[in-house]
């Protein structure tokens, strides 16, 4: 599968950010580059790690060296059309055909290698060109977007519908809310009349900005629906921001604030982990009919390539995937950690050899074997589980994956402290676990699931998180992010526990 | 238009402008300011920092018309309805009566429109029935206008099974009504006035509702919040077409105005924004409507925002939970009642017309009194909704775990101490409905 030595591209990756680190420091040198290097790659051609010269300044969106050798990545058209979960737009239209959707899936559709960017702007614009009411705003979205994400989108569709705001955070929300809230339903119309489905697409630049429009977010959108005893609703808001750290972000270009939507009732957050999930889940958010906070990993929109569908279609929102199948650990995370969790798992099973880290692995792999009777040329299988939809999230899945391997861990880069991954954890333990009630449900279903994951639990549910500082402090970043080897050593204490 | 009008002001300096561009830079990057030579501050709107923005007005305070007035096109039959069920009878009846049920405990809390009259139904009268109103939560009259009618009222102040504006959900006088065109109210502030910026948006963008503007109230206070310069800033530049009613009452609570802000008003920053302002006596009704027509007729025409600040008085406390008479005196507010009552101002103009007298009133007191009790008593015996609603409107869609999960605790604590718990039990025979799984999902 890999034919790099662990080694070798872990001291590449540390020497390569390192070395980049310098070259960024200033905010204000932010937006200059990321136009003067979206202008340099506007060509068809994403840039990967190998194209990147020590000599250029590194776009905004940063790079993930691990990304391109990933296998959780869809490289070919048949792993891309194969997708687990893919709704195809036309699939009523494939039956028709006489096609079944599986094999007219795998013949007849094409795909096209795209970064996150490049698949979100083909979302946007598959939005747009599907749904007359679709209108894309934010600051700077005109030209292009800071990290192009819209480019070439108002001059194909017109400025009417994709056009700049004021920067005001709290007005691109609130304008949304109140657009959206015109796709309410009035007699067999809507308020806004025929075809006027209210889809707003807001733009915040940057997740750490989006404070101004929390109000909006948490006091109009959320309770919208639930505050006009259904008559009105914004169904039709989808908020895309850009999130997470990208290695030279600082306080305020690099922080992950999911965690304080985790109370929101009535909104949904959704975070994808490359370009195909990217496509398919934002024109999920865009149709879902409830109010959806869409964060982008913004270090993925370069670094993540994929061969994407070209077609309509959607991937599920409330459903997390597991990536690979394990019995021994579930790892739980979503985003750019994603990756890091792969690159940890790696480390696990091939530690770069003679290396202290070899010995660390290979004494608590000892304890583990120990500790479960496995004989001694067993090695553990890890769960690793995508979360993909924050709020309200898949913990179904979590107890039906931790049912089997017992043990939990869960990794995110926002902060520990009233994270996503606490929440997780305290989900996981907590009291309903308990109680009973005879009744042929799926509620009663998950109260079985609860009690046994609870009750089979070999190990404290662990949570990888930023740490409780006031944000990600530039020069410290690879400290505060839970790098590949935080996440092996939580893989290894859950184990050996 | 505007711009260009502005640029005339000063010929004179502009022609020197001209001829200084062929020796040096005749203008700056961003802006078509003409250079002057002397440092020149300024800190009016008007041009002449001794003097006020103008308030428009057309009826004294006895209700004759002012020297100039062009009063509105009104016939005996639509001014009746300004002043009669809609306007100046039912309100101060229904705010009474709603008043001293919440004094009695029946509801929770009210608001009150006492003094202000003459904005809502002026405003409400300009507008058409089908343009979306997004009100601050002081705005019934505009529903009452439109026929919400007074069991809708009643049912949503007391929280009963017929509340369709928010399912007992809300606070009294958070009213919504699609039908009406009119945007659920919450209570934060000020939110409502960039969300009327995307309405507009949505209506301009809307072959079928090209004609409609939205109407968007607001007090003078809440146009200190960062929404109020984000929805002008919006409304404006984008732009959209959206009348903004500032409700300029004196009173943010107890703050007054005086300590709200330090310059002209709220008018005053309508031409920050580039938009067209009037300042009017908000307890003219006449005026009120003339303004707001010219001003929605503008915001048809420029397709962009329009602002009317409309000076009035709160004669009311701010709420049922407020006591104004701790920070301003009973007299002065006595006084205003006395000298400047739109009521009674719109009144003596429809006497003066023959159009109105004491008899017409007093039959007109009786009967909207006695319509009002008898709404009043049908809502105060009906249930609330079922409990399950609890749980309903949260998610369109498929109903995740936690909401289902937690609908099934409560259902199962329900069966468990239901009958034994007396707070509960008390609680549950309000609702409707008497099935054993209260919260049970209905699908």
């Amino acid at each position: 599968m890999r034919n790099i030595s662990s080694l070798s591209r872990l001291t590449t990756t540390v020497t390569r950010s390192t070395s980049q680190i310098p070259r960024t420091q200033s905010c204000l040198y932010w937006r200059h580059i990321s136009s003067s290097s979206s202008t340099r790659s506007t060509a068809a051609t994403p840039n990967t790690d190998s194209t990147v010269s020590a000599l250029e300044p590194p776009p905004a969106g940063g790079h993930l060296p691990s990304i391109t050798s990933s296998a959780l990545l869809k490289h070919t058209r048949e792993q891309s059309l194969k997708t687990p979960g893919i709704l195809w737009a036309d699939a009523e239209l494939d039956e028709a055909r006489g096609a079944s959707s599986l094999s007219f899936a795998t013949t007849g559709r094409e795909t096209r290698k795209m970064n996150m960017y490049q698949a979100i702007r083909d979302a946007l614009s598959t939005a747009l060109s599907t749904d007359d009411s679709a209108i894309v705003f934010g600051e700077d979205v005109a030209f292009g977007g800071v990290f192009r994400c819209t480019h070439g989108l108002a001059e194909e569709y017109g400025r009417e519908r994709v056009f700049n705001t004021p920067l005001t955070e709290q007005g691109v929300v609130g304008f949304g809310i109140g657009y959206a809230s015109m796709g309410s339903k009035l007699g067999d119309s809507t308020l806004g009349g025929r075809g006027m489905g209210g889809t707003a697409i807001a733009e915040i630049q940057f997740a750490d900005y989006i404070w101004p429009a929390f109000d909006q977010l948490l006091n109009e959108a959320s309770k919208f629906r639930y505050r006009s005893g259904g008559q009105f609703n914004v169904g039709g808001l989808t908020v895309r921001c850009p999130t997470m750290a990208v290695g030279h972000g600082g306080l305020y270009h690099s922080q992950s604030p999911e965690g304080f939507f985790m109370g929101v009732g009535g909104l949904k957050v959704v975070i994808p982990r490359s370009p195909l999930q990217a496509k398919g889940l934002l024109l999920s958010a865009i149709r879902d009919p409830n109010p959806v906070v869409f964060m982008e990993p913004k270090i993925l929109y370069r670094s993540a390539v994929e061969q994407v569908p070209t077609s309509d279609y959607t991937l599920p929102l409330g459903r997390a995937e597991i990536l690979t199948t394990g019995s021994d650990l579930t790892v739980v995370t979503y985003g750019t950690s994603v990756y890091r969790c792969e690159q940890a798992i790696h480390l696990l099973t091939h530690p770069p050899q003679g290396s202290g880290i070899e010995r660390t692995v290979k004494d608590a792999l000892g304890d583990w074997r120990r500790g479960t009777g496995k004989n001694m040329s067993s090695s553990p299988s890890i769960e690793l589980v995508d979360l993909r939809t924050i709020l309200p999230y898949d913990l179904p899945l979590v107890l039906r994956s931790l049912s089997k391997t017992h043990r939990l861990l869960i990794v995110h880069e926002g902060p520990t402290t009233g994270g996503v991954g606490m929440q997780i954890a305290g989900d996981v333990v907590s009291g309903l676990a308990l109680t009973t009630r005879e009744e042929n449900s799926i509620g009663e279903d998950m109260r079985r699931m609860r009690k046994e994951a609870f009750l089979g639990l070999e190990a404290p549910v662990k949570v990888i998180g930023g740490w409780d500082t006031p944000g990600v402090a530039l020069q410290y970043e690879k400290f505060y992010i839970p790098d590949e080897v935080r996440i092996l050593d939580g893989m290894l204490e859950l184990l050996a526990y | 238009m505007l711009r260009s009008a502005s640029l005339t002001f000063r010929p004179r300096l502009i022609h020197r402008v001209a001829s200084l561009s062929t020796r040096s830079l005749g203008r700056l990057p961003n802006t078509q300011s003409p250079i002057v030579s002397k440092p020149h501050f300024f800190n009016s709107v008007t041009g002449d920092s001794n003097e006020q923005i103008p308030a428009f007005r057309l009826l004294d305070g006895t209700g004759v018309p002012i020297d100039g007035a062009e009063l509105p096109e009104l016939d005996e039959a639509f001014a009746r309805r300004l002043l009669s069920p809609d306007l100046n009878f039912l309100l101060p009846n229904l705010d009474n009566i709603l008043y001293n049920v919440q004094r009695q405990g029946k509801i929770s809390f009210y608001m009150t429109a006492y003094g202000e009259e003459a904005t809502i139904i002026g405003s409400a009268a300009a507008l058409a029935h089908d343009d979306e109103v997004l009100g601050q939560y002081r705005e019934m009259g505009v529903l009452l206008w439109r026929g919400f009618g007074l069991d809708n009222v009643m049912a949503q102040c007391l929280g009963n099974h017929e509340d369709t504006s928010s399912k007992g959900r809300q606070m009294p006088v958070h009213f919504g009504s699609p039908k009406h065109h009119f945007h659920t109210i919450s209570s934060p502030l000020a939110t409502q006035i960039p969300q009327a910026a995307g309405v507009a948006y949505a209506l301009r963008r809307s072959p079928e509702r090209s004609n409609s503007v939205a109407a968007c109230f607001f007090g003078e206070g809440a146009a200190s919040e960062g929404d109020f310069h984000a929805g002008l800033l919006l409304a404006s530049t984008i732009p959209s077409p959206v009348v903004f009613i500032a409700r300029n009452n004196g009173f943010a609570i107890s703050t007054p105005s005086s300590e709200q802000y330090h310059g002209d008003g709220i008018a005053s920053r309508g031409p920050g924004y580039g938009i067209d302002t009037i300042r009017v006596d908000g307890n003219d009704v006449l005026a009120v409507l003339s303004a707001v027509r010219e001003a929605r007729k503008r915001c048809l025409e420029q397709g962009r925002a329009v602002l009317v600040e409309c000076m009035s008085y709160r004669v009311g406390h701010h709420s049922t939970s407020d006591d104004s008479f701790a920070y301003r005196a009973r007299s002065e507010v006595e006084d205003r009642k006395r000298i400047d009552n739109p009521l009674v101002r719109f009144r003596l103009f429809m006497e003066s017309r023959g159009w109105w007298d004491a008899q017409a009133e007093e039959e007109l007191k009786t009967r909207l009194r006695a319509d009002v009790l008898k709404a009043f008593k049908h809502a105060e015996v009906q249930s609330r909704w079922e409990l399950s609603e609890l749980f309903t409107d949260i998610y369109a869609g498929e109903e995740p775990w936690n909401i289902r999960e937690q609908r099934e605790e409560l259902s199962r604590l329900l069966e468990k101490y239901g009958e034994d718990w007396e707070p509960w039990k008390r609680e549950l025979q309000k609702f409707k409905a008497e099935s054993k799984d209260r919260v049970k999902n209905r699908e």
